[in-house]
């Protein structure tokens, strides 16, 4: 197991690399979500504020 | 009966109309110029006055300067026809607006670009540029800016009337401007090294000329987006 | 020729319903290859002869860059489309398109630098790869930037589309004139007609990899389109029975 942490003296550079792009590929997904989230809240409220709004 | 105005005369309307603007305003035209003075000017006094040293990065620093210089001057392309309702009435004229932006950025060429590429061999002089460069330095610094120019125009037309345009016009134009300044510079270090620019030279009229063809109908394009 | 199909496509209400349809069919494939790509880039895979454990940093690298432009090229066909036939659906792809290319870009940019450390000295080089994913970059925060300045949407989607189209037009310029000022970075291990300097136990996890990446891509377009779409709808009156309150 520490053999491959150790990715041979490069793990230093591996797994930082690894690490990173397992944060572009969440940070997309939950960046994603959350502007979808939003956008529904707002357009949800106008679309109430549209009919009941009088 | 009226005359219809044709193209050509609708062209070169526009130019002179530009020029006698700019000259009437000489001391906003001069600004850029000075700016390449001093941007030049900064170079030796960072990194020391041996004249050797300064020869070695001499043509990255001319195109540099000549960029930013450049960059400052294209406030002037479009920004005083917008803010007059000058454009307004270009885009209902009739007349190919293409053509209209291509006279106006020659008009700019003329009177930000070449006084630009007169200045360059007292300039480049301070850097220890040899004489036997100047001809190829000027040449590069003509077609860098006239590049310039074309991509500029397309970018100060993309920014019109947006706050803080200016710096979001630098913003656009250096990336696109990127592979002019490799070749430019480069042309200007070959020279001085006594080698042939002509490879890097003519690549630089390559995209000159690209630029020329292209630009005008971005530029057009850009206009009527913006000005909606 | 029947077109209903095609406007019935770019209406918001079904154009929102299909993305979120669609979007599982890309995310869960990618979600097993991007997996698979890792178990066999990481694990399966020998050292390299040279490189030793540290070329299995291709495997995030790689696909990033491939990333990269793979979405600069769509951002810049959507913005076409919506240019010319004014589809305010293709304007929304190239918006939601851009912020992902852009961390992609970065991603590439990171790894290749962090890569080059132990395999150049340096924490950077100036190489065509490197320099030119740079300037993808600047394009990109342009494009970006771009929008975010201007406040009326029709404005900002045809700015942008237009911008993105003359960066497009200028990629192959900066990557000739990038690669001609210089030549150091190693030569493209897949586009090698021929033999490929990558053994096949290398290889496919990193196939395996890039058509993962390729498929998030998709998902993650199709989210982000989803909260575009409701961005821009005016009348959002279907939305209370699509999503209920």
């Amino acid at each position: 197991m520490t053999e491959f942490l150790n990715m041979g003296g490069y793990g230093a550079f591996v797994w930082p690399c690894f690490a990173l792009a397992g944060f572009v590929l969440i940070w997309n997904v939950i960046a994603a979500s959350r502007l979808h989230a939003a956008a529904r809240e707002r357009a949800l409220q106008r679309a109430g504020a549209g009919e009941g709004g009088r | 009966m009226m005359e219809r105005t044709g193209i050509a005369s609708a062209a070169l309307l526009a130019y002179r109309r530009d020029l006698l603007l700019a000259l009437r305003h000489w001391g906003q035209v001069a600004q850029p110029l000075i700016f390449f003075v001093m941007v030049t000017t900064l170079f030796p006094l960072a990194l020391g006055p041996d004249l050797s040293e300064l020869r070695q990065i001499a043509g990255g620093t001319l195109w540099v300067a000549a960029l930013l210089a450049s960059l400052l001057g294209l406030e002037l392309l479009f920004r005083a026809d917008h803010a007059d309702g000058t454009l307004e009435q270009m885009l209902l004229s009739g007349q190919p607006l293409a053509v209209l932006a291509l006279a106006k950025g020659l008009a700019h060429w003329t009177v930000c670009g070449l006084p630009l590429v007169l200045l360059s061999p007292f300039v480049a002089a301070s850097l220890g540029v040899q004489f036997e460069a100047v001809g190829t330095l000027m040449l590069s610094l003509a077609l860098g800016t006239g590049v310039l120019s074309a991509l500029g125009a397309i970018a100060s037309a993309l920014t019109l009337g947006l706050r803080r345009g200016s710096l979001l016009l630098g913003l656009l134009v250096l990336p696109l401007a990127m592979p002019a300044l490799i070749f430019g510079a480069r042309a200007i270090d070959m020279s001085i090294h006594a080698d042939s620019a002509r490879g890097p030279l003519l690549l630089l009229a390559a995209m000159l000329v690209l630029a020329l063809t292209l630009a005008p109908l971005a530029a057009a394009a850009a206009l009527r987006i913006s000005a909606e | 020729m029947n077109w209903t199909w095609f406007h019935k496509l770019a209406s918001p209400p079904h154009a929102y319903r299909i993305a979120s349809r669609l979007a599982p069919w890309f995310g869960w494939p990618a979600f097993l290859l991007i997996a698979a790509g890792l178990y066999g880039g990481l694990v399966l895979a020998p050292a390299d002869y040279q490189q030793g454990d540290a070329f299995r940093i291709v495997y995030v690298h790689a696909p990033s860059a491939w990333l990269s432009m793979l979405v600069y090229g769509t951002m810049a066909a959507a913005a076409a489309i919506g240019l010319i036939w004014r589809m305010k659906l293709a304007h929304a792809v190239a918006a939601a398109s851009a912020p992902i290319g852009a961390s992609f870009t970065f991603l590439a940019l990171a790894t290749g630098s962090i890569w080059g450390k132990p395999m150049w000295g340096t924490w950077w080089v100036w190489d065509a790869r490197l320099t030119s994913e740079l300037l993808l970059l600047f394009l990109y925060a342009g494009v970006m930037a771009l929008r975010a300045s201007i406040d009326d949407r029709d404005r900002a989607d045809r700015a942008s589309a237009l911008l993105a189209i003359v960066g497009v037009v200028n990629l192959p310029i900066i990557h000739y004139s990038v690669y001609w000022w210089n030549t150091l970075h190693q030569e493209s291990t897949l586009t090698k007609i021929g033999k490929p300097s990558m053994a096949g136990d290398m290889l496919w996890p990193l196939l395996m990899m890039l058509l993962g990446f390729t498929l998030y891509f998709g998902a993650v377009l199709l989210l982000r389109l989803r909260a575009e779409i409701l961005r821009r709808e005016r009348d959002a009156s279907w939305l209370r029975s699509e999503i209920g309150r």
